[in-house]
């Protein structure tokens, strides 16, 4: 039986269903509906919710409860997601899973709360300091907020990494028929694990750190983590094709874009356009082998994003010159509409 | 030929990064004496600062792990919340807890999570070469007062027990210094009371030790010790701030 719910509430559902132990929130629109949701649920459940005194606060308070095998996570909206940076990093060296969701706003700086993608650079290029990535992946209706929500624990425990849902107002904000198609984690199997700190009982004691000061010892690291990351580039790639395979124009989005964008390829081939979709699911790692693949001689690309245009580049990097890509945004909070894709579509 | 004292199981058996005379190493070794008679080593999970107490993870025996610049509170938090039948504890030097971490710490101690904070005051920032702390006293000299700390432009040395004390949710506070065995004793006694604290639900407890740093102050480690029975525990009076639990 489907339930009628807001993208924000089906990630929450998705979380407690995968075995979400802690919660840790800070006002913030477009967001809020998490921190409210959670706030009662949580506690119905007998699992723990606090409301922190910052972003800062909540992101640690995420990875203290993290860093025992819990499964926590901590959600927020683009501003409050700079705030966090610095602990997504810690998070990163120190090798930690955890749940990060950034309903994205407008920017920069205090920008709007309206629906906006002009996060994504942020997301997938690193955000904080130092080489390393998080996975980031991206939902595009309250069904996904639900799947993406409760797949995510497992990849970021699978990895020891943080992972990022990078969704926006609208998806989380929009009202969507959700199924609960996964079955329900009581919790979390990670405190049986070899590196989490749950007392020294029968064990030497550890520690869970990213600093490395002797000779090397970052060094060796580093690469260590960049090991992990060639091999999530080359295991965790998602992505949706649309009538992409006669296609003469190729539009990349994702989140609501990707949504609209579909619309748009519906409309274009009723006004005799040949236009597909491609849609990452997963922006880190990005697909960038379909996409070169897709690149047959003729075939265009457009990407449409609701930022002044971040995607578009690991687009025409994943192309590396072999075609053409155009681009069609809105800064700002505004959408694109798919009028504006055909008309833009009907100039490539 | 009866051992009588011994190094604590909750210390491992390595040399100390701090340098000659620090305080770092007698609080240490008393923290590590508390949660050895408390018995309570094996489930003990510790935050470690940023700071000279940064490698605290390497010296203590048991579960520890780092945090970004002042957010062991905040860290603590999220271990105790998750696994209540933990005991948690953060070490945290004056840079860390009452500058960049206020807030962190004002939170955590109003909530009255339910940890123990060790609190290391030694009037500077120690390991990034002796600057300006929250605690730095007036007139004190270090590398970014060169003058002197003057209060129209770098306010007063911060008083972070009788700060917390105005907090419905802190429930012990005390600052103790170890600049001599008596004091020593009484500062284990201080540790081991908000330690009990803890493992009796009682909420938040922090101990604010009066440390030396010889280095950082550009003494000697015996003047250092000096200064802070002259000097140092004049402005940062002694004693129980706070004992809601008695």
């Amino acid at each position: 039986m489907k339930k009628l719910l807001k993208g924000n509430v089906a990630l929450c559902e998705g979380a407690i269903a995968a075995g979400l132990e802690s919660y840790f929130g800070y006002p913030i629109t477009p967001q809020n509906e998490i921190p409210a949701y959670l706030s009662r649920k949580m506690i119905e459940i007998g699992r723990v919710f606090v409301q922190a005194e910052s972003e800062i606060a909540a992101v640690n308070m995420a990875l203290g409860a993290a860093v025992t095998g819990a499964r926590a996570m901590t959600s927020s909206s683009s501003p409050g997601i700079s705030l966090k940076q610095e602990t997504i990093s810690y998070m990163a060296g120190m090798q930690v899973p955890v749940l990060i969701v950034n309903i994205q706003r407008g920017g920069p700086g205090l920008g709007n709360i309206s629906s906006s993608q002009s996060d994504y650079f942020q997301a997938v290029k690193g955000g904080g300091h130092g080489d390393y990535r998080i996975i980031v992946l991206a939902p595009n209706s309250a069904q996904e907020m639900y799947e993406t929500a409760y797949d995510a624990f497992d990849l970021a425990e699978k990895y020891r990494t943080p992972v990022m849902i990078l969704s926006d107002g609208i998806i989380g904000q929009m009202m969507e028929p959700v199924e609960f198609n996964r079955v329900e984690k009581k919790e979390s199997k990670l405190k049986e694990k070899n590196w989490v700190l749950n007392g020294c009982e029968n064990r030497e004691p550890r520690s869970i750190k990213s600093l490395f000061m002797e000779e090397g010892a970052l060094e060796r690291n580093n690469i260590e983590l960049q090991e992990k990351y060639k091999f999530i580039s080359e295991n965790e790639i998602k992505y949706e094709l649309y009538m992409a395979e006669d296609a003469d124009i190729i539009i990349t989005a994702y989140g609501i874009s990707s949504r609209i964008s579909k619309s748009a390829v519906k409309l274009a081939r009723k006004n005799g356009i040949k236009a597909g979709l491609l849609r990452p699911k997963v922006l880190w790692p990005f697909p960038s082998k379909i996409i070169n693949s897709l690149a047959k001689y003729s075939v265009r690309f457009l990407s449409v994003e609701l930022s002044c245009g971040q995607m578009i580049e690991d687009v025409k990097l994943a192309l590396n010159g072999k075609s053409k890509v155009e681009f069609l945004g809105k800064a700002g909070g505004e959408l694109v509409t798919e009028e504006e894709i055909l008309n833009k579509l009907k100039t490539i | 030929m009866k051992r009588i004292l011994s190094r604590p199981k909750s210390l491992k058996d390595i040399a100390l990064s701090y340098c000659p005379g620090c305080g770092h190493g007698i609080v240490h070794r008393i923290i590590a004496e508390c949660i050895d008679e408390l018995s309570i080593r094996e489930k003990t999970i510790a935050v470690a600062p940023v700071g000279c107490a940064v490698f605290a993870y390497d010296y203590f025996n048991f579960d520890v792990t780092e945090a970004p610049h002042g957010r062991p509170p905040a860290i603590a938090t999220g271990i105790k919340r998750t696994n209540p039948d933990k005991f948690v504890f953060t070490y945290q030097g004056d840079g860390d807890i009452a500058a960049i971490g206020m807030a962190e710490t004002i939170h955590a101690a109003n909530r009255s999570e339910n940890i123990s904070v060790i609190f290391v005051n030694n009037a500077n920032y120690g390991m990034t070469g002796g600057q300006m702390a929250p605690t730095t006293l007036v007139g004190q000299i270090t590398t970014t007062t060169p003058f002197g700390r003057d209060p129209e432009k770098e306010g007063y040395p911060i008083k972070l027990c009788e700060l917390l004390s105005t907090l419905e949710g802190s429930i012990y506070l005390e600052r103790v210094s170890i600049h001599n065995p008596k004091n020593i004793i009484n500062a284990k006694k201080a540790i081991k009371k908000a330690f009990q604290y803890q493992i009796d639900g009682k909420g938040f407890s922090m101990i604010e030790i009066i440390s030396n740093c010889p280095v950082g102050w550009g003494m000697s480690p015996l003047e250092s010790i000096k200064w802070i029975e002259e000097v140092f525990i004049k402005s940062f009076p002694l004693g129980v701030v706070k004992d809601k639990a008695t």
